[in-house]
């Protein structure tokens, strides 16, 4: 666990003047990630989405490390073929470094349309650390629902209107998903939580095998907020339960932060436009189911984690 | 040329196979589907022996398979992969893309016809979808060149001036499970011949880290792509070089067109992959009747050898062309519709007759190919497109 002096001299992977929006959660996850894997020379291979297209308008690029982008739904198939030209180009001694390979998607290129790609990657236990940067929507083509977009919310493919009360079905949870994979590290943070982010990454990079970590990210435009915000918003979805901290580390769950006190979901919501709807007394129901699925959920979490401490495994 | 011959009975893909073995790729990822599965099975088979080098990627799809070859690609490596029909077309998106960034990924392909309805035959659909996707495309007549072809397009790909992916492409199994007599070359001398990867700029050169596969706009794109159409005309003279030096060291030289006793005919057809060999057939034995006829294989599809072609038909009076794939109410279907437009430029231009054949697999036989050199000498063709062995 490294302190933020330490982080702050460590070198910067990603550098600023790059486009993504004021407050835009994806740049901080990017940046941290870096700054978490900068010991060893690092490979990146970005799916299709605002991270990709705002930090490489040619002929510029943000980036300070060998970076691939190739298409939307393959980023954990082309970094998949990275991994293999290494293990290769090793064998036959073209290369002689200890090289990392990190591969980023949004939501939509990671829960949707790169599900394939990043499943078959992780089953096949190439060494890669997979960074979901999940800001529940595709929010570069402008706002569309995912299968990350949780109940309830506005989204410009589920929207609110006089029939509708935004998106009808729950958020796929992909981070239990790849708990089912059976690799080694699974983790799932959030963007205000910079010591668990990089302490993740940083134990990611060492596990020889797949690993994942699910960020989620605050996006001020799809989600509707104050720029400022960004680390409020990612901290009241871990205050509240919506978004929970933890790890599974060879199949042991490990809660990394414990609210002392659970926040109703209405001060999460109530903050962001693509909630706003749902404040209205007429649609509590919504948000009632809101709050009993976050409940399940987190006495779930808890279960498992009492179970893993239990049969210290 | 080697003194003694090393012939062994290969089929198609058994051939492909090989020469894979022989290039020694640092990566194959590949997924399976019928007519082509057993190129990289076969493939698995010499990975799981031993017998390479290569990391074998066993992935989850076609999609993948491409997507994995061109990071791999991306990253410093040679990679090749193997597929056919749907596998084909849904790595369309990926080929587009490996072409423009300029990876020379070699794809061993076998023809087989499009869905729906579904049909696990040969014909040219397949790689005709692919036609604008920037990869070279080389069609083979039998088992003997596509081995040849293998081991040639690496080095065409890798060629500076080219830096293009290609397919190399069989006849769904008609070449991929027919075993024939080929002659293989010895593993060290198409070591020597495909030499060793080495790209300018590769993402794991970390000390010169780089970006690849930025957004290109407005103000970049049309150049990049300029560029990338340069590459495939420039290819052109690559593929004679390399495929005259092959010849010269091996014995079989190699050229975008092949002429098929065409220097006094009257009639000739326009042919790609196996069905050259069924024509020659005809040729022979119509020439013992008197019959002027003569044939021109396309063997490079992309680029397109349009000099070579307008050359060798200038003195023809009538060309039929035989695609294995419609255009759907184009005026004509594609591979008539390039021959065309290049005789087109000719003073005396021939009449041109086009034939669509063997869709699904549909057989093409001597009698076929017999009636169509009948109807070109009869001088009673029209500009309708035949279709060629169906019920109407």
């Amino acid at each position: 666990m490294a302190n933020l002096k330490e982080l702050s001299k460590r070198p910067e992977l990603l550098s600023g003047g790059h486009r993504l929006c004021a407050g835009c959660g994806a740049g901080i996850i990017a940046r941290q990630v870096m700054m978490a894997a900068a010991d060893k020379p690092v490979v990146v291979a970005n799916a299709t989405g605002c991270l990709e297209v705002s930090t490489t308008i040619y002929p510029f690029s943000a980036w300070k490390t060998s970076w691939f982008h190739s298409a939307f739904e393959n980023a954990a198939a082309s970094c998949s073929g990275m991994e293999a030209a290494y293990k290769a180009l090793k064998r036959t001694g073209k290369v002689d470094k200890d090289i990392r390979f990190i591969t980023f998607g949004g939501d939509g290129g990671t829960y949707d349309i790169g599900f394939q790609s990043l499943s078959g990657a992780m089953e096949r236990r190439h060494r890669m650390l997979y960074v979901c940067y999940n800001n529940e929507a595709y929010m570069n083509t402008g706002i569309q629902r995912s299968s990350a977009t949780p109940l309830g919310a506005y989204a410009s493919t589920s929207p609110v209107g006089k029939v509708k009360k935004g998106k009808e079905q729950i958020k796929k949870d992909l981070t239990k998903v790849m708990v089912a994979h059976n690799i080694p590290y699974v983790g799932q943070t959030a963007v205000g939580y910079w010591n668990d982010l990089t302490t993740k990454v940083q134990k990611a990079l060492e596990t020889d095998g797949p690993t994942f970590i699910n960020v989620l990210q605050p996006c001020r435009l799809g989600w509707g907020y104050n720029p400022a915000d960004t680390a409020v918003l990612g901290r009241l979805a871990v205050e509240t339960c919506f978004w929970p901290i933890y790890e599974v580390v060879d199949g042991k769950y490990k809660i990394n932060v414990k609210p002392k006190e659970k926040k109703p979901i209405t001060e999460y919501l109530k903050l962001q436009t693509r909630f706003k709807h749902l404040l209205r007394p007429e649609n509590a129901g919504i948000v009632a189911e809101i709050q009993k699925n976050i409940d399940e959920n987190w006495a779930w979490l808890q279960m498992m984690e009492e179970c893993s401490n239990k049969a210290g495994v | 040329m080697p003194e003694k011959k090393n012939l062994k009975a290969k089929t198609g893909n058994e051939a492909m196979a090989e020469a894979m073995r022989q290039i020694n790729p640092d990566v194959v990822a590949a997924y399976p589907i019928t007519p082509a599965t057993e190129i990289v099975q076969i493939f698995s088979q010499f990975v799981a022996d031993g017998l390479v080098n290569t990391e074998f990627v066993a992935v989850e799809s076609e999609h993948s398979a491409l997507s994995a070859c061109i990071g791999a690609s991306a990253a410093g490596a040679r990679a090749m992969t193997g597929t056919s029909s749907q596998g084909l077309a849904l790595m369309y998106e990926m080929m587009y893309i490996a072409a423009g960034l300029r990876l020379p990924i070699v794809i061993a392909e076998v023809n087989r016809a499009l869905s729906a309805p579904i049909n696990i035959h040969g014909d040219q659909s397949d790689t005709m979808g692919a036609r604008d996707s920037g990869f070279l495309q080389i069609y083979c007549e039998n088992s003997q060149e596509a081995y040849d072809s293998m081991i040639q397009a690496v080095r065409i790909c890798e060629h500076p001036d080219v830096l293009l992916p290609a397919t190399v492409s069989t006849d769904g199994f008609i070449i991929s499970h027919c075993m024939e007599a080929i002659e293989m070359l010895p593993d060290e001398q198409v070591k020597e011949f495909v030499g060793s990867y080495k790209p300018k700029n590769w993402l794991l050169d970390v000390d010169h880290p780089f970006t690849l596969g930025a957004i290109d706009l407005q103000d970049y794109y049309f150049e990049h792509k300029r560029q990338e159409i340069e590459a495939m005309r420039k290819a052109t003279k690559v593929i004679k070089e390399i495929g005259k030096e092959f010849g010269q060291k091996f014995g079989r030289s190699y050229d975008m067109i092949e002429t098929y006793k065409l220097e006094d005919a009257e009639a000739a057809i326009v042919v790609l992959g196996s069905t050259a060999g069924t024509a020659k057939v005809v040729i022979d034995e119509m020439r013992k009747q008197g019959k002027k006829i003569g044939m021109l294989k396309i063997r490079v599809f992309r680029p397109f050898p349009f000099d070579d072609i307008r050359e060798a038909l200038k003195n023809v009076k009538v060309v039929g062309v035989m695609d294995r794939h419609d255009g759907y109410n184009g005026y004509v279907p594609p591979v008539c519709s390039e021959v065309r437009s290049c005789l087109y430029e000719l003073d005396k231009k021939p009449k041109i007759a086009s034939y669509v054949y063997g869709l699904g697999g549909r057989d093409i036989t001597v009698e076929m190919i017999t009636d169509i050199y009948q109807e070109l000498l009869s001088g009673k063709t029209d500009t309708n497109t035949k279709y060629i062995g169906v019920r109407e």
